[in-house]
């Protein structure tokens, strides 16, 4: 593989990460924290995409369009965290998965009713082209923005989390919540907040990845898996292990894909490289997976001490 | 393996006794086989096909094996989930190894249902003997996404495999034979292919059935409420957990061998996640660690879509809901629902 092709797929590794980071950032804490198994959150992302596109649509503007979806789905994240998943925590895994499930039923369903199967969105029209990092590489200016965009929510979630008292006392409900429960904190409002942030970081990625990928009904299955994925290897309730959990599955599954493809031309029929090469990449993200559990059964940064 | 158990119970007959004593209040009259339920399930097997024949109703037998064959893949699902507390998120992983190894034979021209026993069964028990060797050595969460991940490998692995379909999936004109010579018949025929259906699935209840009440069982049970317990008290936890997970591993390949026959098309779908997660959405709904649970299970969801999907093309989204309303109100699942609901009418006579 050249350099400048593996530098552009070190990108884009990055930035399919950090857009897994949005997701796993609330899916961790929800987990870590209330124990609560949530397969709707990719869901989140799907009305996060729908609401962008929808709103480019009445609005025409991409910023504005973002900017509401996220406020829109942030708010939709509070009110099925009041309504409805605050009366699954108390129960078992069992039940938190029927429910869920039923809850990605309705929704994907429901979005379908409100918009149809798949709605068109695309990336605004000043940043189509390429921009030119250094002489002889050329980089997609849409993706730049979805780099930086990631990069500073990133930065600007572990301050929230590590640096400010509201950070503090999700930290010690993921660490201990009887305990942090009983030293005064109140759990159940403060993790309404916590899940209508998930929800909107949800948004994010949805609205920025929808360009790229596509805005359709069913879009939330696969990355959720992948963001459980991201939250084991990191450490339930870590947003530290989310982080590099994310970083880490987002550059295996992107730099996977095209240098397992360069290395199976090598050797195999170009048919049999093109199709054995996506496949055995989304292989490496699980067996990545059970590798770090064999080493760290607990994640890389496990949240509870 | 099986007769450890109760060599271990032989050694303290007073501990072990005393954890059965407790486990039996959970051993309630769900875990063993009505006779009355069992009787209807024979005459309901037999009849139907000339109930619906009768009534003209003859293309509902096809649903009727649908339901009988997801029916198999919960129940089996039901003893790892319910019986031994397993968390299994990857069942589709057998059901789907099921279904390909015998539409892979039928494909290459063996019609045989012999060979295509042999081959679901070597296939999928040894997939769920690595599978189960490796997973079962974590346990809560991680449990739940080791057995996800095994089975996403396996998704993505039948994606690829171009020469067997790859993501198309794969058609197959023939199906299994059953006998050879005059006595020859052929799974093409959809009676036939109920009965084989219906017998395999009163066989799993019933073994299911004697299973909950054997030592064996009642080992599983003692695990599954604390295995640290049990393992101090002597019982091989881990080889017994494994043999209900290669167990149920197999019988979910024998119901994927099933569907291939009954739908003759399998693709990757089957080893999809959501797969996984609507064999456990029948098991939960119909009621974790019962008899009936799985048959319960899968014959309410699918009857629930075919009934709402002849009225609104969004039957997901009103199912969803009846899910919602099943886990907020039947906490027990509909067994345990319908259980409650004889005796509170028992109580009242």
């Amino acid at each position: 593989m050249s350099g400048v092709l593996l530098i552009e797929q070190a990108l884009n590794g990055l930035q399919f990460g950090l857009m897994l980071f949005l997701l796993a950032a609330g899916l961790t804490l929800v987990f870590g924290v209330m124990d609560m198994i949530n397969l709707a959150h990719g869901s989140l992302y799907m009305v996060g995409a729908f609401l962008a596109a929808w709103l480019v649509g009445l609005t025409g503007s991409f910023v504005l369009s973002v900017l509401g979806a996220v406020a829109l789905t942030g708010m939709f994240g509070m009110a099925l965290e009041a309504g409805l998943l605050r009366t699954l925590y108390a129960r078992d895994h069992l039940s938190q998965v029927l429910a869920t499930f039923a809850l990605i039923l309705i929704l994907n369903d429901g979005v379908k009713m409100v918009f149809g199967t798949d709605l068109p969105l695309s990336a605004p029209a000043a940043l189509a082209g390429p921009v030119e990092l250094f002489p002889g590489f050329q980089y997609p200016a849409y993706r730049l923005l979805i780099l930086g965009v990631g990069l500073a929510l990133a930065v600007a979630l572990y301050l929230l989390v590590q640096k400010t008292r509201m950070g503090a006392l999700v930290r010690a409900g993921a660490s201990n919540r009887p305990m942090a429960t009983a030293m005064g904190v109140n759990i159940r409002a403060l993790f309404t907040l916590v899940f209508g942030i998930g929800a909107a970081l949800c948004a994010v990625a949805g609205a920025l990845l929808g360009p790229l990928l596509a805005v359709q009904v069913g879009m939330g299955e696969n990355i959720l898996i992948l963001a459980f994925v991201v939250i084991v290897i990191g450490g339930i309730g870590s947003i530290r292990g989310a982080l590099v959990g994310s970083i880490l599955v987002g550059c295996i599954d992107t730099l996977g894909r095209t240098g397992l493809q360069q290395v199976f031309r090598e050797f195999l029929p170009p048919q049999w490289a093109s199709a054995a090469g996506p496949a055995i990449a989304s292989v490496a993200v699980y067996v990545f997976m059970a590798a770090v559990l064999a080493f760290r059964p607990q994640g890389l940064f496990p949240a509870r001490s | 393996m099986a007769a450890r158990a109760p060599e271990a119970n032989a050694d303290r007959p007073d501990v072990p006794a005393l954890k059965v004593g407790a486990g039996a209040t959970a051993i309630t009259a769900t875990t063993h086989l009505d006779r009355t339920l069992a009787i209807v399930f024979v005459i309901a097997a037999l009849a139907l096909p000339f109930i619906l024949d009768a009534l003209g109703a003859g293309y509902y037998l096809s649903l009727a094996s649908r339901i009988v064959i997801y029916a198999i893949a919960a129940t089996s699902l039901n003893l790892v989930l319910g019986y031994a507390g397993l968390v299994s998120f990857g069942h589709a992983a057998f059901v789907g190894l099921g279904a390909y190894a015998t539409g892979i034979l039928v494909s290459e021209g063996v019609v045989g249902s012999g060979w295509h026993l042999l081959a679901t069964v070597a296939v999928t028990g040894l997939a769920a003997l690595t599978i189960g060797a490796i997973s079962l050595r974590t346990r809560g969460v991680y449990f739940i996404m080791i057995t996800l991940a095994f089975a996403q490998m396996l998704f993505y692995l039948a994606n690829s495999v171009k020469g067997y379909g790859g993501d198309e999936g794969l058609n197959i004109k023939a199906r299994s034979v059953l006998g050879f010579g005059a006595f020859a018949i052929d799974l093409k025929n959809p009676l036939a292919l109920w009965y084989v259906a219906v017998a395999v699935l009163g066989a799993s209840l019933l073994a299911l059935a004697r299973f909950g009440p054997s030592r064996l069982g009642r080992a599983v049970l003692v695990l599954r409420d604390d295995d640290v317990r049990a393992e101090a008290l002597g019982f091989p936890t881990y080889r017994l957990k494994l043999l209900v997970f290669v167990v149920a591993g197999v019988l979910g390949g024998v119901a994927g061998a099933l569907s291939v026959n009954l739908q003759g098309y399998v693709s990757p779908n089957v080893l999809h996640w959501t797969q996984s997660g609507t064999l456990m959405v029948m098991v939960i709904l119909g009621g974790v660690a019962t008899v009936w649970g799985g048959l319960v299970g899968a014959a309410t969801l699918l009857l629930l879509q075919e009934v709402l999907a002849a009225y609104t093309e969004h039957w997901e989204f009103w199912t969803g809901w009846v899910l919602l309303a099943v886990v907020l109100f039947a906490r027990q699942g509909l067994v345990g629902l319908l259980g409650s609901a004889r005796r509170s009418v028992a109580e009242r006579r």
